[in-house]
């Protein structure tokens, strides 16, 4: 069901895209060909001029990172992604109905217009963004090498990653791809705003698992499509804001079954029609009507393209020294939601966005024959010059 | 540029009685890879002005259409010819996949 944006997470952590039918991959013969694999003998200088900062990604992070770095005449490349990881360019905030949180819009704005201007002024302050997908990157070079899923390969001295994350999705039998039961894009989804208006789900049952804001969001997104929505959460209390839980809680069509999971879906064999709901401190199983099943139980670092060359926290988020965007290796930096598990905010994204542009300057500043202090020499020459011109104003 | 929208009403004027080969992207403001596919449709439509007809159908606003053809996901693209789809694509694809999967209709 979803706008080939939802991503399959798969148990190793690969992503597809996905949709009914899978997308195509591009013909290689469109794709410009700089590739150096074949050559014996390493290349003497690389196939493109070498950028001081490649940023990979598209949202807030990114783009905080890109102004600071344009800013300071680094002239940033930034890779903003064909619908990388299934999302559109701009990261989750593009799936985002209302952002009314973030500093400057005391009315509120739509996500995509959030995006939208965070890419103009990405490009007023003098980025260049080029709408690929980054499929890897080799850290074991210098300067840093950086592959685009359409043969581009680029090079450049420092990288700044703010690939975000994905919705994640839970193992509940019938909401998979295979099998005799399997609902995923037939009425399962991870993205409530992508596919809730799709004419299946109009005025149907819906359902969402989840407990925080997204789930919130989701419901009375869902809310004004479907017959009624029933939050499923875990714990006998949300995790959301005040203001959404209120919100949700007070409107008619949206439910909450606290304590509560999905235990299986099922359907007809190419729709789904109904939940298993179980009561997680009793045990005990109702199964209701249910067209469209929406997960909002938090997010997935996109990571995979970085082929385990930076190290990853147990969740595999990126881990970055504290108080920094420093990742395990120097000169590249990790920005927003990619390393951080515990804010997620498209402000502290911005934030450490900056911070990764900032960290980039000092770097910078350490690399080949720049040296960082001024020469000293110069200010007591200047003084006795001055001294020597006042001396004979004081009539000596 | 040469796209423009059609609705429910002007669907059947439009795209089912067109002589020529009729693309049809069907999207919506609030989706993201729709706006991502965008682009590649308005190329497409000016590369192929003079042997197809390039339409885009805003599927909050015409939810008629959207039903009858079954649209479940957007971005979908569904080629037209003589009246009678033969084609559909759903999700944001490159330029070069769908300029090959539009060549297959083109006399």
């Amino acid at each position: 069901m979803a706008v080939s944006a939802v991503v399959n997470v798969a148990a190793d952590g690969a992503t597809t895209n996905g949709g009914e039918a899978p997308l195509p991959a591009p013909s290689l013969e469109d794709a410009p060909a700089v590739e150096l694999e074949g050559s014996a003998l390493p290349p003497s200088t690389p196939p493109t001029p070498v950028r001081d900062v490649i940023i990979i990604g598209s949202g807030p992070a990114a783009h905080t990172a890109a102004i600071y770095a344009a800013r300071a005449e680094r002239q940033p490349l930034m890779f903003e992604g064909m619908l990388a990881a299934g999302v559109a360019a701009g990261g989750q905030l593009t799936t985002t109905t209302e952002v009314e949180n973030f500093p400057g819009f005391p009315g509120g704005l739509s996500g995509p217009d959030l995006t939208d201007r965070f890419r103009a002024h990405s490009i007023a302050a003098g980025t260049e963004i080029i709408t690929e997908t980054v499929s890897a990157v080799d850290l074991a070079v210098r300067p840093f090498k950086v592959s685009t899923e359409w043969g581009g390969t680029y090079f450049a001295h420092s990288l700044i990653i703010a690939t975000g994350a994905t919705a994640r999705r839970l193992d509940i039998p019938g909401t998979g791809e295979t099998g005799p039961e399997a609902y995923w894009q037939q009425g399962v989804s991870a993205c409530a705003v992508c596919d809730g208006a799709a004419p299946t789900f109009r005025d149907k049952p819906l359902a969402v698992i989840g407990g925080g804001d997204t789930a919130m969001e989701e419901a009375l997104f869902l809310a004004k499509y479907g017959s009624s929505v029933t939050v499923v959460h875990r714990r006998d209390e949300l995790r959301a804001s005040k203001v959404m839980q209120r919100r949700a809680l007070a409107h008619p069509k949206i439910r909450v079954a606290y304590s509560a999971g999905v235990a299986a879906a099922k359907g007809d064999g190419s729709l789904l029609k109904t939940i298993v709901l179980k009561d997680l401190k009793s045990g005990a199983t109702t199964e209701q009507p249910c067209n469209g099943l929406f997960f909002a139980v938090g997010h997935v670092p996109n990571t995979t393209f970085l082929g385990g060359q930076v190290t990853l926290d147990a969740d595999g988020y990126i881990l970055t020294k504290p108080g920094t965007t420093r990742t395990s290796v120097d000169g590249v930096f990790a920005a927003g939601d990619v390393q951080d598990k515990q804010w997620r905010q498209a402000v502290t994204a911005a934030g450490s966005g900056c911070m990764a542009a900032m960290e980039l300057e000092h770097f910078m500043a350490t690399l080949g024959e720049q040296p960082e202090e001024e020469p000293v020499q110069e200010l007591p020459v200047q003084s006795e010059a001055t001294l020597h011109t006042l001396a004979p104003a004081h009539g000596h | 540029m040469s796209v423009s929208q059609v609705t429910d009403a002007s669907f059947k004027q439009e795209v089912i009685n067109n002589n020529l080969p009729v693309l049809v992207d069907f999207w919506a403001p609030w989706c993201g890879p729709c706006r991502m596919v965008s682009p590649v449709v308005d190329e497409i439509a000016e590369e192929y002005e003079s042997s197809i007809k390039v339409v885009k159908i805003n599927t909050d606003d015409n939810p008629t259409i959207a039903a009858e053809y079954g649209i479940r996901s957007i971005p979908t693209l569904m080629i037209f010819k003589a009246g009678e789809r033969v084609d559909t694509v759903i999700g944001a694809v490159p330029k070069s996949t769908l300029a090959s999967t539009l060549n297959k209709y083109i006399s």
